[in-house]
């Protein structure tokens, strides 16, 4: 049985399905530390972390060097051991500048004093949750969202927790990779991650594209019953966690819940892999598998760098560009963030790398909507993109709304598919931040009045 | 150290999938080369030099549209292309040339472009014209020649009394079925407008499009299926019920019109639930004038009706959204 959902897109040609036999069977290849790395206090969702070293201090490796700023963070972690040289606002993926600790690193690759196994079986569960949370271990699939959160918010709702090896963005191999060279790891945390949510279902869902790590898993789950694996359709977005969902338990997250609600928790695999490493060697997270790939790059690879390496010396390792790029993307092209500058670090939710140097983007100005409905068609939310489209950019807002505009996941299906080349899920996300913006001024306005009204009460009463 | 200076920031998806509009009008461009070919066998290239003059007709008045308003030329998307294609074909081989360049005219000025171009008319162009040709000189939009004739390429018609024909859905409305076999009807060698009378051909041409996806299979098949099923349940006249349902799908514009017109995407619901009930409203009223209008062919007339409620349908069967317990929240 493969499991799915209802909508998607298929991309890529049909002798190249996602774009992936640029680097699915290329090892991975280890990346000699740089010369300087740049953490950002912010490489998660939530509050950004609080430095705890200043300039001159020497670091170890895996030492920590920026404390969590709230319950919804995550501390951040040496990835060298070496001098710090500076704190202070860099660069960051995100396209602003945002406290970054940079460390010269003096290549001897310390351990710090903190960083031992643990003895998993004889912890509480309070003890894990809290080892997770002081490794910084955030979704290592892009959404970046603290670990220890899903995990504390999803004990006693969840029955099921599904790790995510869908990997359904194009070019991306990172989790293939993973899960070929390093089963144990994502298995072995999985057990783990079973364990401490006392599930019984643990599904590790894989897309048939990556069948030749099927067997290898096989054999590693076998002795445990809880533990389950699923293959999925290829198609995208399979790996988007409602769509996840839904094709492996046949559950639909309701509107505005989280995947709690549900009873599931989902994990990214190298999350899972990281849980695994961070309790049998006691590393925090300093370290992940990045692809660059796409048109433009020489050699295409997948590369396990240091959290914090520049993206240029990315680009350095395979060779360089074939020619000036048009498109520079951290992450996959349907989901990733359009760069401007190689000077950015590889952060914890990086998992790709690409440059583009051809049509890939095909933009055209001035559109017409044809009315086709492939939009609607490839919608894995089963919404209305073209309506929503014409609404929005009549400025009607409640409409778009009431079509469903804040339930859309922005995975770019509808815009991918449209033959006119219509700007379709660029209209949704502003149109969902102007709906927050008028949401938030609404709220704004309305406690302004109840707070006049207090103080008027109040005054009155003083008199 | 790289050169960055090309780079371009933007919004992601950054890949998009290669079918755009010209490929898709390409397609169906394509679909209906079966149709055009049986046309030029049975009624010679007269079919040939009918259906160039009315693409040129709808692909220069939409150049002049465009260049007389001071907008940027859309002839390049093709669609143009298909408008003149489906005119032609719906006009007899026996028709003045003027005719359906004048319906081109129509059909890309009044019908389409007025209403904002591509994407944005209400009725199909092709059928607009049809009608406007059809309330304009009736008399040349029902002479039918029988096949394989020898007629002047670009020259008007004598329709003499030994060339002349009916076509199959006149005995269908005299309530006999056709002199014509079912084979005839399936091959197209009968009388009747250009590209109607192969049924295998724009089966063909169909299949193609739905291969490649540029269609779906809920209009043509609600459409088929509505007036096979109602036909074969009412039959009329003393005749065989088979004989009779076959007869009437496989003649007139039923198989051109529920795969080319139809399904045209701008004129069409977007919901599936929609286009199933589109097409079942287009088949009910095929039959409905069939049997008791004033006409003998229905099919263009029930789906220029059925385009004028598009937007009603879409409205009444938008889908279930994800994660919306039930059918009506979920609207």
């Amino acid at each position: 049985m493969v499991y799915s959902f209802r909508g998607g897109i298929h991309p890529g040609p049909h002798s190249d399905p996602g774009y992936k036999s640029a680097t699915n069977t290329k090892a991975i290849e280890i990346l000699p530390t740089p010369d300087v790395v740049i953490l950002p206090v912010s490489m998660h969702i939530g509050a950004p972390a609080k430095p705890i070293v200043k300039t001159g201090d020497i670091v170890d490796l895996g030492q920590p060097i920026a404390e969590a700023g709230g319950f919804v963070s995550a501390p951040v972690h040496a990835t060298v051991s070496g001098k710090v040289i500076a704190v202070e606002p860099r660069l960051h993926p995100n396209g602003s500048k945002i406290m970054s600790i940079v460390i010269e690193n003096d290549k001897e690759d310390r351990l710090h004093e903190s960083v031992h196994p643990y003895d998993f079986a004889g912890m509480t569960n309070e003890e894990r949750i809290e080892t997770i949370r002081s490794a910084g271990m955030v979704g290592h699939g892009g959404a970046t969202f603290p670990t220890h959160v899903k995990i504390q918010s999803g004990i006693g709702k969840c029955d099921t927790i599904i790790v995510n090896a869908a990997e359904c963005e194009p070019y991306i191999t990172s989790d293939h990779r993973l899960l070929l060279e390093r089963p144990e790891e994502v298995i072995g945390g999985l057990k783990m991650l079973a364990d401490i949510m006392e599930v019984p279902n643990a599904i590790i869902a894989i897309e048939e594209n990556k069948s030749d790590t099927f067997a290898k898993i096989n054999e590693l789950i076998a002795d445990d019953s809880r533990l389950k694996l699923y293959p999925l359709k290829c198609k995208y977005p399979q790996g988007a966690e409602k769509q996840l969902i839904n094709a492996c338990t046949g559950r639909e997250v309701p509107s505005g819940k989280l995947p709690a609600d549900a009873g599931c928790a989902v994990f990214n695999v190298d999350t899972t892999g990281a849980i695994y490493r961070r309790f049998t060697t006691g590393m925090p997270v300093v370290r992940r598998i990045v692809t660059v790939s796409g048109s433009a790059i020489v050699e295409p690879k997948n590369l396990e760098v240091r959290i914090g390496t520049q993206v240029e010396r990315l680009i350095d390792a395979c060779g360089g560009f074939k020619e000036a790029p048009n498109k520079l993307i951290m992450g996959g092209p349907m989901m990733g963030v359009s760069q401007f500058s190689l000077e950015i670090p590889v952060f914890k939710g990086t998992n790709a790398f690409l440059a583009f140097c051809g049509d890939e983007d095909k933009r055209e100005e001035n559109p017409s909507c044809i009315r086709c409905g492939k939009c609607i068609n490839a919608c894995p939310m089963h919404l209305m993109p073209m309506m929503m489209n014409a609404y929005g950019n009549a400025g009607d807002y409640n409409t778009c709304v009431s079509l469903g505009a804040m339930d859309c996941i922005e995975c770019g299906s509808c815009s991918y598919v449209c033959p006119a080349r219509i700007q379709l899920v660029q209209r949704f996300r502003l149109t969902k931040a102007q709906v927050m913006a008028e949401r938030a001024a609404a709220k704004a306005k309305a406690d302004a009045e109840a707070a006049k009204a207090e103080a008027e009460k109040n005054s009155e009463e003083s008199k | 150290m790289y050169d960055l200076s090309k780079v371009v920031v933007t919004s992601s998806p950054h890949i998009k999938a290669e079918d755009n509009t010209k490929s898709l009008m390409l397609d169906v461009v394509l679909a209906l080369i079966p149709a055009l070919a049986v046309a030029i066998f049975t009624f010679g290239f007269r079919a040939l030099t009918i259906t160039v003059a009315t693409i040129i007709s709808c692909v220069v008045f939409e150049w002049l549209y465009c260049k007389v308003n001071h907008k940027k030329s859309t002839v390049g998307d093709l669609s143009a292309v298909v408008t003149g294609i489906l005119i032609a074909f719906n006009v007899p081989v026996a028709a003045p040339i003027w005719m359906p360049v004048i319906g081109g005219a129509f059909a890309i000025i009044v019908v389409k472009m007025l209403f904002g171009g591509i994407g944005k008319n209400f009725m199909n162009p092709a059928l607009g014209a049809r009608a406007f040709m059809m309330a304009s000189w009736p008399a040349l939009m029902t002479t039918w020649v029988q096949p394989h004739q020898k007629l002047p390429l670009f020259g008007n018609v004598e329709v003499t009394d030994a060339i002349s024909t009916a076509t199959p859905l006149a005995s269908l409305k005299a309530k006999t079925l056709p002199t014509e076999s079912l084979m005839d009807l399936f091959f197209g060698q009968h009388g009747g407008v250009i590209g109607e009378t192969c049924a295998l051909a724009l089966l063909v041409g169909g299949i193609y499009l739905l291969i490649r996806k540029v269609i779906t299979i809920n209009i043509p098949a609600a459409y088929i299926l509505t007036v096979a099923v109602l036909t074969f349940l009412f039959p009329m006249g003393d005749v065989d019920r088979l004989q009779w349902m076959f007869s009437q799908v496989l003649s007139g514009g039923l198989m051109l019109g529920a795969f080319f017109m139809a399904t045209d995407y701008v004129t069409s619901p977007v919901t599936p639930k929609g286009q199933i009930i589109f097409g079942i409203g287009c088949g009910v009223l095929t039959v409905f004038i069939r049997y008791f209008g004033g006409l003998p062919e229905g099919v263009s007339y029930s789906i220029l009706i059925m385009n004028a409620l598009v937007w009603m349908i879409d409205q009444k069967c938008l889908p279930r959204k994800f994660g919306y317990s039930d059918a009506k929240e979920g609207k």
